[in-house]
């Protein structure tokens, strides 16, 4: 569990860490928390030759609310998400999400954007950002990009983004009908299937619904077949279970591990997406 | 000594540890604390194929690094160092601390690099070049007993680490003749007959300190200090002198704080020979630290034993015979008391039960494997689980209550001491006092009834009953190779103040708060005028250590043993003082008097410092105050409970939630309950974690699926309800405090409890077993099952 040799410095705003990222090159890192790279690096799977400290620059970390939107930035950690009361009153979704992270200790100190960055196929957070159609800003030496997203995520550990790119902020309209439910594998509490659903209600109607998949594929992902299916509908019982039904059509990519096989994966996408939407009509 | 038990009054109070604060507060010293001038650092190039033929080793490269001080290969270890010794009697192939020709599980040193720093030594590690003939892998013990695929030890050539031992009814002592007249009459007689293979899987320990040695030879001393995170320093010491040469005499060593063992750190690994033995060749101090990833594969194992059970019964519940095949996987090699694991499994093959026929074999199989050895319970919670699994797989045949069941076949109170026919004589027991105090607690009967009304709701509600006896207090010595005493020593200072050494080695059982409350209560002074000292045997002067919770049974005994004789000797110097009789001398709140004359009292200090300052001295003493005491214990002391639990089982996902769990526990007399609680509540976190979250797996190239935390599961506080804890108590008459040893307890009941409810919960499903851990996936396959 021992490193191999890097050079650390600290990034004291986001232009800096933009000029210090350029400047690095190749085998640079962003760190933040650490809580995904440096277990990386102490197996040796991960050697970068320079680590650029990010999660001490102060526009990065908090929580705030802008026209109508919520802006989180990327260094803010998951156990300041989860115990947010703007979140929790205005898009419970993302507080109750980053508060099934882990363990303590990887909420105190992992980071939303290096959980968003990372990409892990299991990891909560993609799948909550899909279900609010959430903007992902990112910065780079050519200036400002946002990407959403349902587009950011490409696949294993793979994101829509340069590699001398860096997360500034995750922004979205918060979702008061909205809910995340887990089926978690014991040991590191990653998502076997995790389901975060986020729905637009006028008048006991579902006006449009939003639903984001981890942990059962290569990549977190929208659910559409059951955002139709919900959309322009009572919100009731009924519809969210005929819904939920869909969830698993033709999916494909289905992850397996020691902890869950392709056929379990499966099975548990509908029952967790019914859940998670039965989370979000209790608050509706 | 009196022979009834005595009971003063600290002990039996609940006082907090006195060795928590420092613990808690970052203020211990563990081995990794440890500094020494000079001092460099050791890693190990470990093997990454599970069996192989060794090549070539390239350490050239790592050899040249600055920093790098000296690499080893096997051969260069091999020329410095016996193969490892074990203490169990079993012919045992020659293991090298570092693989020679053929590297027989992941993990297996190959290279060993010593640098001046760790940060040069891993990068070392990665210079190394080793190149392998791959050889077929087993990781099946029930194919590799066929020999096949392929033999790990040529002398051992089905893999029979040891072939097939009988033992119980018709088995002479010596194993070697066998009748079975008795055991085949309780199955023709019988009027139902159960049969279950079960598994007892594989786990790994994980002390939440990893391993680590400092070894410190100094030439002009000509001694060597080896600090290691062990369990039993007086037999690291016995080892390594033996294995460098020196004398006891030469070679101290030192446990300092130890963050907890389960057994694994009984076993004197490669990894401390090689240390000492390099300290000695280099002449330099040498740090080892073991990485949590090295941890999880040069780290002994538990468990792991295949079990064959058949009980025959007559229809009124009455069990006539219990047979039980034993396969036990101990992977690639026999470490200190690997072998003797599973010979422990059938020594309780009895459990709590009068079961007039029983027989079991047992045979161990070398695998692809990282070695087993000790872990908390060894061996005991395997015959538990193997056996409370059979008792409720025949109460429900017999549609019987399973406490019921248990009840119609406990050994009797008036049989006590009981001899059973696997070897054992349990010291003193009562097994439905302690079933009924469970039953009551739990409310047995309105459990059943909330269960079937939540069943009638379509849940998936069960509920498990387990009773447990196990064997504590290890020795006698006719038991342990190391000998089965315990060692104290107390001293008198001479302001009053007591020291008090033990050879319990503590790793996390509270012996410098409850030996200090039992001489606090035989002095009559404040506990905090007293000091346990342990772990060095520069200070403690012979110790055996802890493991199969022995600290009180046997330690703490010695540690009374001694404060009597020093206390008597303190008599004698106070009635000098005092002129009265020492028989007439009494110690009450710190002070020395004559009994009916408390005014003429003197204090404690002044007593003390009398013997010291011995003006004039008393005819027939000897100054000061310090006396020793071995206490080699007569027998075992045998603890047992009954451990009760309600279950849920999701429907729709397989997931198993624990929703309530009443634990009783007898282990006689208690020093500190607020300490055995602690202990009951670690020892059923790990028992219910094998039966629901903690499995080792390795695939079929023998790598360790499951090789950190990522994947190796740990019980969390929130996966249990609040335990609910009763106690009842029968003391044991194997010692004056009727103390019978709680260390490992907690894992014995509950996890064949866990695992029956499960069954329980399952059982509209046409299932009677499954083996655990309780997957998710693997639990929600039977529901869909039973669906299609």
């Amino acid at each position: 569990m021992i490193p191999a040799a890097f050079e650390y410095v600290r990034a004291t705003s986001l232009d800096d860490a933009v000029a210090k990222l350029k400047a690095a090159g190749s085998g640079a890192k962003l760190i933040a928390g650490g809580h995904s790279l440096v277990p990386l690096m102490k197996l040796r799977l991960s050697e970068p030759r320079v680590l650029i400290d990010v999660g001490r620059i102060p526009d990065l970390v908090g929580i705030r609310e802008r026209d109508g939107k919520i802006v989180i930035g990327a260094a803010t950690v998951h156990s300041d998400v989860a115990a947010s009361p703007l979140l929790q009153e205005r898009c419970p979704v993302v507080a109750e999400a980053a508060g099934m992270i882990g363990d303590p200790q990887v909420r105190n100190r992992g980071t939303v954007g290096g959980s968003v960055a990372h990409a892990d196929p299991s990891a909560d957070m993609p799948a909550v950002l899909i279900a609010l159609n959430a903007e992902i800003h990112v910065k780079g030496p050519g200036g400002w990009r946002v990407v959403m997203a349902h587009d950011f995520f490409q696949d294993l550990f793979t994101v829509n983004m340069a590699p001398d790119e860096i997360i500034a902020a995750i922004q979205f309209t918060p979702a008061k009908v909205s809910a995340y439910a887990k089926l978690f594998q014991r040991a590191s509490h990653y998502a076997i299937v995790g389901v975060a659903a986020a729905l637009e209600v006028k008048g006991g109607t579902i006006v449009s619904a939003r639903i984001g998949l981890t942990g059962a594929t290569s990549y977190a992902r929208r659910l559409t077949a059951v955002e139709r299916a919900l959309a322009d509908r009572p919100l009731s019982k009924d519809t969210i279970a005929a819904a939920a039904e869909l969830a698993a059509e033709g999916l494909e990519g289905i992850n397996s591990d020691i902890h869950a096989s392709v056929d379990y994966r499966r099975a548990m996408v509908p029952v967790i997406t019914r859940r998670a939407l039965q989370g979000a009509l209790a608050r509706a | 000594m009196a022979s009834t038990p005595v009971l003063p009054k600290l002990v039996g109070a609940r006082i907090k540890r006195r060795e928590d604060p420092r613990l808690i507060q970052g203020r211990a010293t563990y081995v990794d604390d440890v500094k020494i001038a000079g001092m460099q650092h050791i890693a190990f190039k470990r093997s990454d194929i599970a069996h192989g033929r060794i090549v070539s080793v390239d350490v050239g490269a790592a050899a040249a690094m600055d920093g790098v001080e000296a690499v080893f290969t096997g051969a260069h270890i091999a020329a410095m160092l016996e193969p490892l010794p074990i203490a169990t009697p079993f012919p045992s192939p020659p293991h090298r601390a570092v693989a020679v020709d053929v590297v027989r599980y992941g993990g297996e040193p190959v290279a060993v690099v010593v640098a001046r720093n760790r940060y040069i030594a891993r990068d070392a590690v990665d210079a190394i070049q080793v190149e392998y003939e791959p050889l077929r892998v087993v990781v099946d013990p029930e194919l590799a007993m066929t020999g096949q695929p392929t033999v790990i030890h040529e002398a051992f050539p089905n893999n029979l680490a040891v072939p097939l031992v009988p033992s119980g009814t018709g088995v002479s002592a010596d194993g070697k003749t066998v009748d079975d007249s008795a055991i085949d009459k309780a199955f023709a007689q019988a009027d139902v007959v159960i049969s279950q293979r079960m598994m007892n899987h594989r786990l790994v320990p994980n002390a939440i300190e990893s391993r680590g040695v400092v070894a410190h030879f100094e030439p002009g001393k000509a001694m060597l200090t080896v600090w290691s995170s062990t369990q039993n320093p007086h037999i690291l010491r016995t080892l390594i002198a033996a294995m460098t040469g020196l004398g006891q005499n030469q070679v101290r060593a030192i446990a300092p704080e130890v963050g907890g063992g389960f057994g694994s750190k009984i076993n004197i690994y490669p990894e401390e020979y090689v240390a000492a033995v390099l300290s000695k060749h280099l002449e330099l101090p040498l740090k080892w630290i073991e990485d949590r990833s090295e941890g999880f594969v040069a780290t002994t194992h538990g468990r792991d034993i295949i079990a064959y059970v058949d009980v025959a019964a007559r229809r009124d519940g009455r069990v006539l015979g219990l047979k039980m095949r034993l396969i036990a996987d101990i992977g690639a090699y026999n470490m200190l008391l690997t072998a003797a694991i599973p010979t422990l499994t059938m020594m309780m093959a009895n459990a709590n039960y009068d079961i007039p026929a029983i027989r079991t074999t047992l045979t161990e199989v070398f695998t692809n494997k990282t070695p087993t050895d000790a872990y908390r319970g060894a061996g005991r919670p395997e015959a538990t689980y193997f056996v409370e699994r059979a008792m409720d797989m025949l109460a429900s045949e017999l549609k019987m209550d399973p406490a019921e069941l248990r009840r119609r076949n406990f050994i009797s109170p008036a049989k006590f001491p009981f001899a059973t026919q696997m070897g054992a004589v349990y010291d003193s027991g009562d097994y439905e006092k302690a079933l009924n105090c469970a039953v009551e607690a739990a409310d047995w009967n309105g459990l059943k009834t909330q269960r079937d009304a939540w069943r009638r709701e379509g849940r998936l509600v069960g509920l498990g009953l387990s009773m447990y006896v196990e064997v504590c207090g290890l020795g006698p010595s006719s038991a342990l190779p190391t000998g089965g005493w315990e060692h104290a020593q107390v001293t008198i200072e001479r302001d009053g103040r007591i020291s008090a050494t033990t050879g319990a080695s503590p790793h996390g059982q509270g012996n410098e708060t409850t030996f200090a409350q039992m001489l606090a209560d035989q002095f009559g002074i404040p506990i905090e005028h007293i000091t346990i000292h342990h772990g060095d045997t520069a200070v403690v002067k012979q110790g055996i250590g802890s493991f199969g919770s022995r600290s009180q049974a046997v330690g703490g005994v010695a540690v009374h043993m001694a404060g009597a004789k020093v206390k008597a000797k303190m008599a004698k110097f106070a009635a000098a003082l005092l002129e009265a009789h020492e028989d007439d001398i009494v110690f009450e709140q710190g002070r020395i008097g004559v009994k009916g004359a408390p005014a003429s009292a003197k204090s404690f200090a002044e007593v003390s410092g009398y013997a010291y300052v011995p003006v004039p001295l008393p005819v027939g003493l000897e100054p000061g105050l310090s006396e020793e005491a071995f206490f080699e214990p007569t027998n075992n002391t045998y603890p047992f409970g009954c451990v009760i639990c309600m279950l849920e089982i999701d429907r729709e996902t397989g997931e198993p939630r624990l929703l309530k769990l009443v634990a009783v526990d007898d282990a006689g007399n208690l020093i500190n309950p607020l300490i055995v609680e602690g202990q009951i509540h670690g020892g059923l976190a790990q028992g219910i974690g094998q039966a629901m979250v903690e499995e080792a797996l390795y695939d079929e190239d023998g790598q360790l699926l499951t090789g950190s935390f990522l994947d190796y599961a740990l019980p969390r506080a929130t996966d249990f309800p609040r335990f609910e804890l009763h106690a009842t108590v029968t003391p044991t008459p194997v010692n004056q405090f009727g103390a019978k040893g709680v260390g490992e307890a907690g894992t014995l009941g509950a996890t064949p409890c866990i695992v029956n409810a499960a069954v329980d919960a399952l059982s509209g499903f046409g299932i009677t077993h499954v083996d655990m851990m309780l997957r998710p996936e693997k639990l929600w396959r039977i529901i869909q099952g039973a669906k299609a």
